[in-house]
């Protein structure tokens, strides 16, 4: 029975810290899909959710709902405003220096954030009260309700965008051939600038809902980007439910190799799943060689 | 003709320096190493604050026997290749008398060659009990050992009649030295270590290994870390309904865990530097004046409280002065009036120093502090 409630807890906690990564690796993949490059400042947008939420809510004493509003719009903004300035400027460049200056983007949005809002980190209170939740022995925390639901939400909006819509449509379509999509008329630069709004204001709400639970700081951005690659790999790079089960086999995986081996493998974990997933299957857990894309 | 007017330009540069230079009695250099980017900034940040600003008033008073005192410092980003390059710099180029920091244990055992070789004393702020454990002829440290920290929670465990705990130790030089030390303690103290944890300074749950050691017969948690690590584990214990007694290491000992883990944190008891409880000490206690004058001094110039961290090169400065005072201004002389510092009330505690003790301190530098409404409060 005790045993039963260990794997309990550790499962509860593993799929909200996975439900985190799945919705950074889908900002991965969207970006990816789009104009396949690897956007390394996606962690970045986590970081800025959580410390522009903390601004809004904190500094500036806004009520909670409108800060958060206010961080999501900011930090798509800024993704956006990085699209304009650093990738799209450099659209027939090779992926790979793309990829380096989106590493030098990160460097500097962690940089600017290091100097408006100090190294400290800080606490944002939780959404709605601090009691946990007991569950046949296992407790949660209402935000891990928070959590599970936002990011519930924000895959079905994506799967529904992209599938149901004009704009979803045409930059699947991008995905799959960009010089047919030019030819039947779609806008790749306006899609690309698409994609990278849509991935940094999912990389914001994922910084926001987890930040009442693991504190934020200038620097939070780094790992759980790393973390969200790694989801996006084990998905295949796939805009869909691919990333998202990535995303919860890295978050249990590390919980349950925490709690049963050792907590000092922990990152080790998800880094090993990866170079696993590299070597035996480079297009990701459920692809068929082609994965489907976006 | 360009060639000329960079040539001419590099000589009037030189000439510049020389009469600068012989314009007043020469100050006294000394290096500071310091960690204020990178993930030990913490440290680095509060030390490089406190070490300018005691420097500021040692000029501004007269300076050490009418000289000035010029504070020649270089940040190590907590890493230690930065540091040795650092350290050579100062002993090289900028020809310091003494040198400050660095920050961290890392760093301070990386630039130890450097220093002995070159027999410039150097007085470390960070705490490893490596440091001075065997004593090295050039380097003494003012921060406080880990073992007598680990002393202060054994003492206290015992007299609540304790002897089983669980220990949950970050993975960084921190809490390595503290998990080895909170082990060699152990047996001597009679406890037993049932279950040993430990978790990596970005993690962002800690429940796994909180769940982990509820399913073992501990009594009490001991966990070893610096912020923020610690205040996840205190709210993820409250979170699991967690009724075992939470004691804490020193490393967080500033009013920012208590702002971080929130209701999480009432409870918590930890061993600390007298700093942050200065204006509750009895006023017999011989530290307190040294005490007062810091925080007041860091609270008016900085606007944020002062802590243990800034404290250390507070006394690494006052150390210092003491030593060129009596003894002049040449590393062989400070290293030998350093050695020779007796009774030093300073904010890390008393320091004697003697040709075997190169740390000076004893568990007294340490008080053992609950946390409650928000504050501290003294465990007798």
């Amino acid at each position: 029975m005790e045993l039963f409630e260990q794997l309990l807890q550790y499962t509860l906690s593993g799929l909200s810290t996975g439900a985190i990564y799945a919705l950074i690796g889908l900002g991965f993949a969207i970006i990816y899909n789009s104009t396949s490059i690897i956007n390394f400042a996606q962690g970045e947008f986590v970081m800025l959710g959580g410390m522009l939420t903390l601004f809004f809510h904190i500094t500036l004493g806004l009520y909670l709902p409108l800060a958060v509003v206010l961080a999501v719009v900011v930090a798509t903004a800024v993704g956006a405003l990085f699209e304009r300035l650093a990738i799209s400027p450099l659209k027939d460049a090779e992926p790979i220096i793309l990829v380096i200056i989106t590493i030098g983007g990160s460097i500097l949005i962690r940089g600017v954030a290091m100097l408006l809002w100090g190294k400290d980190t800080h606490a944002l209170p939780m959404f709605s009260g601090n009691e946990p939740i007991i569950l046949m022995g296992a407790a949660m925390m209402p935000q891990n309700l928070w959590i599970f639901g936002i990011t519930l939400i924000i895959i079905t909006a994506n799967r529904f965008f992209f599938h149901h819509s004009i704009s979803g449509k045409a930059m699947r379509a991008c995905s799959v051939n960009r010089i047919a999509s030019r030819l039947v008329g779609i806008d790749v630069k306006r899609m690309m600038l698409f994609s990278f709004v849509i991935s940094s204001a999912m990389g914001a709400a994922a910084g926001i809902i987890i930040a009442p639970l693991t504190m934020t700081s200038y620097d939070v951005g780094v790992m759980l980007g790393l973390k969200g690659f790694c989801a996006a790999i084990i998905g295949g790079m796939s805009g869909g439910m691919g990333t998202v089960a990535g995303g919860l086999i890295v978050g249990v995986l590390e919980s349950l190799g925490a709690g049963l081996i050792s907590s000092g493998y922990k990152d080790a974990i998800a880094f090993i799943i990866l170079l696993i997933i590299l070597f035996i299957r480079p297009q990701g857990l459920f692809g068929k060689g082609e994965a489907e894309r976006v | 003709m360009f060639k000329t007017i960079i040539k001419s330009i590099c000589i009037f540069c030189l000439l510049l320096v020389f009469t600068v230079n012989s314009w007043s009695q020469e100050p006294i250099k000394i290096g500071g190493l310091f960690a204020v980017t990178g993930p030990p900034s913490f440290l680095g940040e509060p030390e490089r604050n406190t070490a300018n600003m005691v420097v500021d008033q040692i000029n501004k008073t007269g300076g050490i026997k009418g000289r000035k005192l010029k504070l020649v410092f270089y940040d190590t980003q907590g890493d230690a290749t930065k540091a040795v390059q650092a350290a050579t710099r100062l002993i090289k180029e900028d020809r310091v008398s003494a040198i400050i920091g660095p920050s961290t244990t890392g760093e301070t055992m990386a630039i130890i060659g450097t220093i002995e070789a070159a027999g410039i004393p150097l007085i470390s702020c960070a705490a490893g009990i490596k440091i001075t454990e065997p004593v090295k002829k050039w380097v003494f440290k003012t921060a406080q050992n880990d073992s007598l920290a680990v002393e202060r929670i054994y003492d206290n465990l015992k007299k609540r009649n304790m002897n089983s705990v669980a220990i949950l130790t970050v993975s960084d030089g921190f809490g390595a030295s503290g998990r080895e030390q909170l082990k060699l303690r152990a047996k001597d103290s009679g406890i037993t270590i049932v279950s040993d944890e430990v978790y990596s300074p970005n993690d962002t749950d800690m429940t796994a290994q909180l769940v982990k050691i509820r399913g073992s017969k501990a009594q009490a948690i001991i966990c070893w870390g610096t912020n923020p690590g610690p205040a996840k584990v205190a709210r993820n214990a409250k979170q699991l309904g967690l009724n075992l007694p939470l004691y804490m290491s020193h490393g967080i000992s500033s009013k920012k865990f208590i702002e971080l883990a929130g209701d999480a944190a009432e409870g918590i008891t930890l061993p600390s530097g007298r700093v942050i409880v200065a204006n509750v000490l009895p006023k017999s206690d011989q530290q307190k004046k040294s005490l007062l004058a810091y925080v007041n001094d860091y609270k008016n110039h900085f606007k944020i409280e002062g802590d243990h961290f800034g404290g250390h090169a507070w006394d690494a400065v006052m150390l210092l002065k003491g030593a060129i005072e009596r003894g002049g201004d040449s590393p062989a002389a400070i290293r030998d009036e350093l050695e020779n510092t007796r009774n030093f009330k300073g904010i890390g505690g008393i320091f004697n120093f003697t040709p075997q003790d190169h740390a000076g301190l004893t568990k007294d530098a340490f008080v053992l502090v609950t946390i409650k409404n928000k504050g501290w409060m003294l465990v007798k």
